[in-house]
């Protein structure tokens, strides 16, 4: 049966308020915890907060047990994001909100990168990027094999394109046709040594997708209604034979106009004085 | 079935008398597999590109839903493997040892090893048996680069027979396990239904004058010589240490204790594997005894077909024999 959503569905207005609250929930946690560490990667949160968001809250089927075998899976290629996914995590009841509070202090699981062995709720282990889409591909197709009906989310970041390693994924996940396997591009432009398209172009991403075999959409990341949209189009698309790529176009440091100017902020540590105020701004915006 | 699977052509060809008939060491990968899934096991295979140099062709035309072939891409082939052991599927990928020891190195460390997934990795034709082919196929650095990653468990079968006893048994062992094995053509020593227990050395004559840790290759010429030399009147003591790591400290120990004089013959880099192993147990314990390490001596083996090369690093019966009389006069 094709129970594909309409090419005009978008989610109620209910819901896009209800989403745009949790990815502010993620900017803000992301700015709380990071005043923990000392350091942290705010801005490449902030660009994939709506993805985050919509994953979690919305497009994903999940349940109390973060084992649960017919779970959807979310990887991240990015794992330097993971400050925006352990609220998240927390908030759904996966980990305790007291280990937030101890985020990065000795003992504590939760580092700058995602650890599956030690954080419920973590599908997958990263940090040397590159590796994600495979692992996701490996998940599908034992999906596939075992008959079971989750789809696994790869979220990419599009510095992350110039691995080879991803290529070969996408290679074999369009041979194998894993079309319950999600590509998700946080196209935000920048990587640590400037911008992307200067360090090592990657463009036409959304041909080179296509090339490759995948389904592929390019969608506004920060329309939290587009972005959902879309994601639930590709996860409910039964009759699609490709694996899909969602490339999300965003902005590094997205909320916080100070970091969306400057890619510096890629790394980086908020005195009190500024954190307050970025703090108060993502709170005056609706994104 | 997909069109890769009708190959390699007929019975009659070269390449399938080559594959099938000269290399039966390494069919025994695929019995061992398919007896595990006949025993219900949720096994799944995978191999870069190599399914007729591994035999694993044989598993894929009895199983194809639970064959997947990656291409020529090794670190997606290890990443995807990992991914699979996550859903509770057992993955073995194989390929050859020069590229999953050191190519996929770091894909093992991050997505198989300390995520502490039931990965089975299997690097074939090992150590110089690849020959002429060079270099880039010689795989004399992987215990080195595999023995310093945590929690992954290296075994070094010696012949086929004993690498589907590994194979079988490795259901049952809980940790990420690197498999090192030859090409196929290794004459039999063991019994393939005999018991393969991980971390446990294998004891095959006991010596006062000398005794031999091997694995691998050089485990079934080492095992002659000790017959040979020992029927004239010698005392050569042979062990096969076909789990690398963990290594069995007791049996290095008790082998120290017995003999004058230790030697570890590898098809490897002297430098970081076998030798380096059992050296490391000598000195942790305090053992003041002479190890005389026997393989590849940190240099990149020249090329020739492979009976050649073993003759000429005296890793053939020949060497062996020689290497052994020179050590205890």
């Amino acid at each position: 049966m094709n129970s594909a959503l309409r090419n005009d569905y978008r989610p109620d207005e209910a819901t896009i308020a209800r989403l745009r609250d949790r990815a502010q929930f993620v900017r803000l946690e992301t700015i709380r915890l990071i005043e923990i560490a000392k350091v942290g990667h705010y801005t490449s949160v902030f660009s994939a907060a709506e993805i985050f968001a919509a994953l979690y809250y919305d497009v994903m089927r999940l349940s109390d047990d973060p084992k649960w075998a017919d779970r959807d899976r979310f990887l991240m290629g990015k794992g330097h994001a993971a400050v925006g996914l352990f609220p998240i995590l927390a908030d759904l009841g996966y980990l305790s909100a007291d280990l937030l509070n101890g985020y990065t202090r000795l003992g504590n699981p939760l580092g700058d990168h995602p650890d599956m062995r030690k954080v419920a709720g973590v599908d997958f282990s990263s940090g040397s990027i590159g590796h994600a889409l495979s692992n996701g591909l490996g998940m599908a197709l034992a999906g596939r094999m075992q008959g079971r009906s989750f789809t696994t989310f790869v979220m990419l970041g599009d510095g992350e394109m110039q691995e080879g390693q991803v290529w070969e994924a996408a290679l074999g996940a369009a041979h194998h046709k894993l079309s319950r396997l999600v590509a998700i591009i946080d196209r935000n432009g920048y990587q640590l040594d400037g911008a992307v398209d200067d360090v090592m172009g990657i463009e036409p991403l959304d041909e080179k997708w296509r090339a490759f075999g995948w389904d592929v959409h390019v969608v506004d990341g920060h329309d939290i209604g587009e972005l959902t949209a879309a994601l639930r189009r590709a996860k409910a698309d039964e009759s699609r034979t490709r694996p899909c790529c969602i490339i999300a176009r965003t902005v590094k440091g997205k909320g916080v106009g100070y970091m969306e100017t400057e890619p510096g902020w890629h790394l980086g540590y908020l005195d009190p004085s500024d954190a307050e105020a970025a703090r108060a701004e993502i709170l005056s915006k609706v994104i | 079935m997909s069109h890769a699977l009708q190959r390699p052509q007929s019975p009659n060809s070269w390449h399938y008398r080559e594959l099938n008939q000269k290399n039966p060491g390494l069919d025994h990968l695929s019995n061992g597999l398919i007896s595990l899934v006949e025993a219900g096991h949720p096994i799944m295979a995978g191999s870069a590109d190599l399914q007729y140099s591994n035999g694993l062709n044989r598993f894929a035309a009895r199983y194809p839903d639970r064959y997947i072939g990656f291409g020529i891409s090794e670190q997606n082939m290890v990443s995807a493997a990992a991914g699979i052991a996550t859903t509770g599927m057992m993955p073995y990928v194989a390929t050859f040892a020069s590229f999953l020891g050191l190519l996929t190195c770091e894909q093992i460390r991050m997505d198989v090893a300390y995520c502490a997934l039931p990965v089975r990795l299997i690097g074939h034709h090992t150590g110089i048996s690849m020959g002429f082919y060079g270099t880039s196929h010689h795989a004399t650095e992987d215990i080195g680069t595999m023995r310093s990653i945590a929690d992954l468990t290296i075994v070094s079968p010696a012949d086929g027979p004993q690498l589907e006893a590994a194979i079988r048994a490795s259901v049952d062992h809980d940790r990420p396990i690197y498999f090192r094995t030859g090409r196929g053509r290794e004459p039999d020593l063991y019994d393939p239904k005999a018991d393969f227990v991980f971390g446990k050395a294998i004891e095959h004559a006991r010596g006062e004058e000398l005794t031999i840790i091997a694995c691998g290759l050089p485990v079934h010429p080492a095992v002659q010589v000790a017959k040979r030399l020992n029927a004239a009147g010698r005392s050569v003591g042979v062990i096969d240490m076909a789990t690398v790591k963990p290594i069995d400290r007791d049996a290095v120990l008790e082998a120290a204790s017995r003999s004058k004089l230790l030697m570890t013959i590898e098809e490897h880099n002297i430098l970081g594997g076998l030798g380096a192993a059992v050296a490391e147990v000598l000195a942790d314990e305090g053992v003041g005894k002479r190890l005389i390490r026997h393989g590849i001596r940190d240099e990149y083996a020249l090329i020739a077909p492979p009976t050649h090369l073993y003759a000429h690093y005296k890793l053939d019966e020949k060497g062996i024999e020689e290497l052994v009389l020179k050590a205890i006069g």
